[in-house]
């Protein structure tokens, strides 16, 4: 497997899973409006997830995109964990997706100028719907944070428990390293910078405390993952794989 | 609904240079949120370029016991509408 391939699954993974639990939300939001907004970015995200996997099938030569997608076990996925902790509340959604969708927000932001086009056009592309998230996402966590005194606490437990999920987007390991080499990847370390700022500025705003990074979660780069996956994928996977010529 | 959740109207422009149509409304809290529920309501097919939201209570509506004093002199004051003048031929776009 080559290295531009597993990048570009990464990638594919993360949008996919994270939009699998935006779309756990549909009919379960907490206004009409609001419940059409979560749909959509689940929809965006499937969009992006598409896209990505498109190439890397072009890459991998010999499986398409839905194999990727949707025959392939938890060990075999390269999502970041945050992207697979469960919704929980509204505020735990928020505060997930707000970590996301900043980190999203720049590393498209960098990937668009890959020197592998395909790579940069998906993540143009990508950045587009990606801004919108990070302000759909930040509002709700100013609003809530800066609510009431049970918003505030509710907002502030979700991020003290998925800050422990964010040191992983950051780290590079070879195949990282060897795509930010070439000129084809993102310096994860140089994004962490311009996250703190975001991530700084908009918990001031939302009246919230920054958790003290201690204890990182690791693995998803190895295939390793919270308990939450296996099930997710069991949900996501089991109408393809229990009816494998299944045609629209 | 909240309780705290307000009624905006929503108002689409769907080209530069045209004016805002009405569409629709939606609930939210605040501007900021009324603007971002009418986005994801209203241009989820690529209808507009531009969205108003203004607050429901805040527009002034004539009554519709008002209407016969309002609309119904107009009925008969024909000369008010441009139908008497011949067209020249191969005028267009009138």
């Amino acid at each position: 497997m080559s290295n531009l391939f597993k990048y570009t699954l990464r990638i594919a993974d993360s949008s996919l899973v994270l939009g699998q639990r935006m779309s756990e939300w549909c009919s379960k939001g907490p206004t009409l409006e609001e419940d059409i907004a979560l749909s959509n970015i689940a929809l965006d995200l499937f969009g992006q997830a598409n896209g990505f996997y498109e190439y890397a099938a072009e890459l991998d030569g010999s499986r398409s995109k839905d194999d990727l997608a949707f025959k392939r076990n938890e060990r075999e996925f390269f999502n970041h964990q945050l992207s697979e902790q469960e919704n929980g509340n509204f505020g735990t959604t928020t505060v997930r997706n707000f970590l996301h969708d900043a980190f999203n927000f720049l590393f498209y932001t960098e990937l668009a100028s890959s020197k592998d086009e395909i790579l940069a056009a998906l993540a143009a592309k990508s950045l587009k719907e990606v801004k919108y998230h990070l302000r759909h996402s930040s509002n709700w966590l100013i609003r809530l944070g800066d609510g009431t005194n049970e918003s505030n606490l509710k907002v502030q437990e979700a991020l003290d428990f998925l800050w422990q999920y964010t040191g992983e987007l950051f780290e590079m390991d070879e195949v990282d390293n060897d795509m930010l080499d070439n000129g084809l990847g993102v310096d994860n370390i140089q994004l962490k910078i311009k996250w703190d700022e975001l991530i700084n500025n908009t918990l001031k705003k939302a009246k919230l405390k920054r958790p003290i990074d201690g204890y990182m979660a690791t693995g998803s780069r190895k295939g390793i993952h919270t308990e939450y996956l296996g099930f997710l994928l069991a949900e996501m996977q089991f109408l393809p794989r229990a009816y494998p010529d299944a045609k629209w | 609904m909240a309780e705290n959740e307000t009624v905006w109207e929503v108002f689409i422009q769907s080209k530069n240079g045209l004016a805002h149509k009405h569409v629709g409304n939606v609930h939210a809290a605040d501007k900021v949120m009324a603007l971002e529920n009418a986005r994801e309501l209203y241009t989820r097919r690529n209808e507009g370029s531009c969205i108003w939201v203004v607050k429901a209570s805040e527009i002034v509506s004539s009554e519709t016991e008002d209407s016969e004093a309002f609309f119904d002199p107009s009925n008969d004051k024909m000369y008010r509408h441009p139908t008497f003048y011949n067209m020249p031929e191969g005028s267009k776009h009138i």
